[in-house]
């Protein structure tokens, strides 16, 4: 109970931050359609529909790693992380409020990305929806873990996507999977990851953000 | 409270502090002096569990009952006074947090400005801010690491009589003004 | 200690020099050829024990980080990152390998069919990720607990890239490119364990080469801080 107290006190804090700043989530939006638009042009006449779903799973990895890169930087810039680790809470409760908030940031650019996509390109099925929901959550989980030890280098977001990119091929592998082929193997395969690297990332934290 | 032995801290080959002992208990005073560069910030960010000793053996109190102020204030820039101190209240489960974070506002002098973003604020404001988030949860271990930094007479006057009354807790203080709590301190460790 | 590690390092350089030499008498003089490769395909000899030494290092190296987050044992840092260091080694030399026998088996460098080698290649990224990691944060317990986290993640990234890959080829590669798959002979099996067995004893060499040299360029350094 009061591990979830301090997640939405946390989270509510991470939310506040945006609605003050209005930066992550309009770059997100921007980022989406732009790299949407490009795909138009980047796509030949004559490619199968699974190209574009492709691309369409590339445009939503790189726009959740511009979500990523910015989650920390908060706390970065002031030195922040050392008041909250030295609250009397879970230091998890810290990843899991950034990563619920990186989630919600994601959401919001999915909702405009994937109309979009239908609009410039063609239809997605529910199966796909839901690989797009179950990716986000590995997203967010990974790249909040990976966003926390960039920051906590002198190289600071630079390496974020270095960090991130090789641990997100298995999403973009099950995302295109469950959009391109039937069954629900690949949607099982995403939801694998998203347990084991959910809790992975969760044990993890502790370490990452403080050295005492 | 606080209790080292040996305490040593190196960052790769270099000796910042070396087989430092301390003991503190409550209602100590722990004054830290030294120049620039001597260790001071170091050896007070081990003493508050952000940094761990390269060796020794340190006892703290637990988490949460630790109140640290380092050269930054520790507090977010995109967020009011309010907003800051409610969310640390929050995380540190402050009994009666409304009251109690009024009644520091008010003793700094920020309840005017309670709902101005922090990123609008002088130096000194938010060093007062600073001190409100760490007197905010009554830490049993306050360690501040240059707190008259950017305070003018009024500030320092409040953060004089603040580190007068001193039952129930212990301070650890780095200050290049020792002359300021000169009468207060009970233990003292001078870097050189 | 340094005593022991006096005696134990030129016999295991002994021993390394001597398998080494015996792997490559036994592929190219004793191995039978193979039927519709012939000489060339001997560099399968080469290319699996190298890639399993490059699993066994990058599984050492997260085993020591385990050691240092869930134990706090101080020496485990240097020797996770040694053991990922060689890993990285015998993971660019698995690539090459693999390359040279996709040349020789289909007639171009690079196949995005041969499972072990695209895994070896998201591997070779993840891991030049570790360094960079590494690199741009200062010496200390918090380079060594990011380090290990990192490390700890590589040895999940491994099985769960293997399931991913092999899953990819129901919607990517329609042709499929098979290996001979002919049945290893005694001789042959015989050859292949030599081989395995000396690049084991390579990378504990090398890795404990390596550490020696690390371990002994901090003292220097340390002495020097202290004389100055
Ligand atoms: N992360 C770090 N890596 C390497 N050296 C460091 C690091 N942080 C501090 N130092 C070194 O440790 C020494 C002590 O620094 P510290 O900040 O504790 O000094 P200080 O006494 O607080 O100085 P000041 O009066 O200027 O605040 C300095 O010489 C500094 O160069
Ligand atoms: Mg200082």
């Amino acid at each position: 109970m009061r591990y979830l107290s301090d997640v939405a006190a946390l989270a509510r804090k991470d939310l506040l931050l945006e609605l003050r700043a209005k930066e992550t989530i309009p770059a997100m939006l921007l980022f989406v359609l732009s790299a949407l638009t490009i795909f138009h042009f980047a796509i030949p006449r004559g490619s199968s529909d699974v190209a574009a779903l492709g691309l369409l799973w590339v445009a939503i990895v790189f726009t959740s790693l511009l979500g990523l890169t910015r989650a920390f930087v908060p706390e970065r810039e002031q030195g922040l992380m050392d008041a909250l680790i030295m609250a009397p809470c879970d230091r998890s409760t810290i990843w899991l409020a950034k990563t619920l908030s990186v989630i919600a940031f994601l959401g919001v650019a999915e909702v405009v990305a994937l109309p979009a996509f239908t609009l410039f390109f063609s239809g997605l099925n529910l199966k796909t929806v839901a690989a797009v929901v179950l990716a986000d959550i590995g997203i967010a989980s990974v790249g909040t873990l990976t966003g926390a030890m960039a920051v906590a280098g002198n190289a600071r977001e630079l390496i974020q996507p270095l960090l991130f990119l090789p641990l997100s091929i298995p999403v973009i592998v099950g995302g295109i999977g469950a959009s391109a082929t039937a069954g629900p193997k690949f949607l099982l395969f995403l939801a694998l990851y998203d347990a084991v690297f959910v809790l992975l990332s969760w044990a993890a934290f502790d370490f990452v953000a403080a050295e005492a | 409270m606080v209790s080292a032995r040996n305490l040593s801290k190196r960052y790769d080959t270099r000796r910042i502090f070396d087989k430092v002992d301390i003991d503190l208990d409550e209602g100590g005073f722990l004054l830290v002096t030294g120049p620039n560069g001597a260790g001071k910030t170091t050896l007070l960010r081990v003493l508050a569990g952000l940094a761990a000793p390269t060796s020794g053996e340190l006892v703290l109190p637990v988490r949460g009952e630790i109140g640290y102020l380092g050269h930054e204030p520790l507090v977010y820039k995109q967020l009011t006074p309010r907003e800051n101190l409610t969310l640390f209240g929050r995380l540190y489960r402050v009994p009666d947090r409304e009251q109690r974070i009024k009644a520091l506002l008010e003793r700094f002098a920020l309840w005017d400005v309670r709902d101005k973003a922090v990123a609008t604020f002088s130096r000194g404001m938010q060093q007062r801010l600073g001190l409100g988030r760490v007197l905010l949860h009554e830490p049993k271990l306050l360690i501040l690491d240059e707190p008259f930094n950017a305070l003018d007479t009024a500030g320092a006057a409040l953060l004089d009589e603040e580190l007068a009354t001193r039952s129930r807790r212990a301070v650890v203080v780095a200050t290049h003004d020792p002359g300021r709590v000169e009468g207060l301190a009970t233990e003292r460790l001078a870097f050189t | 200690m340094s005593e022991k590690l006096a005696i134990r390092l030129p016999a295991l350089v002994g021993l390394a020099t001597a398998l080494i030499a015996l792997a490559i008498v036994a592929v190219f003089f004793w191995a039978p050829s193979d039927a519709d490769q012939g000489l060339s395909q001997r560099i399968f000899y080469f290319h699996v024990p190298i890639a399993l030494t490059g699993y066994a290092c990058f599984g050492w190296g997260a085993w020591k980080a385990l050691r240092l987050l869930w134990k706090d044992d101080p020496d485990a840092d240097l020797e996770s990152y040694v053991a990922i260091h060689q890993g990285v080694i015998f993971g660019s030399l698995t690539l090459i390998t693999g390359s040279i026998w996709a040349k020789i088996s289909w007639g171009v460098w690079w196949v995005w069919s041969d499972d072990q080698l695209v895994l070896f290649l998201v591997l070779f990224l993840f891991y030049c990720a570790y360094f960079m990691l590494r690199y741009s944060v200062d010496p200390g317990p918090q380079r060594a607990n990011l380090s290990a986290v990192y490390a700890l993640f590589g040895v999940v990234l491994i099985p769960v890239s293997f399931l991913a890959i092999r899953l990819s080829h129901s919607f990517i590669h329609p042709v499929v490119f098979t290996r001979n798959g002919a049945q290893m002979t005694g001789t042959m099996f015989a050859t292949f364990c030599i081989c395995l067995a000396a690049m084991l004893v390579l990378f504990i060499t090398l890795y404990q080469l390596e550490l020696a040299g690390k371990r002994l360029d901090s003292r220097i350094r340390e002495l020097k801080e202290l004389l100055s």
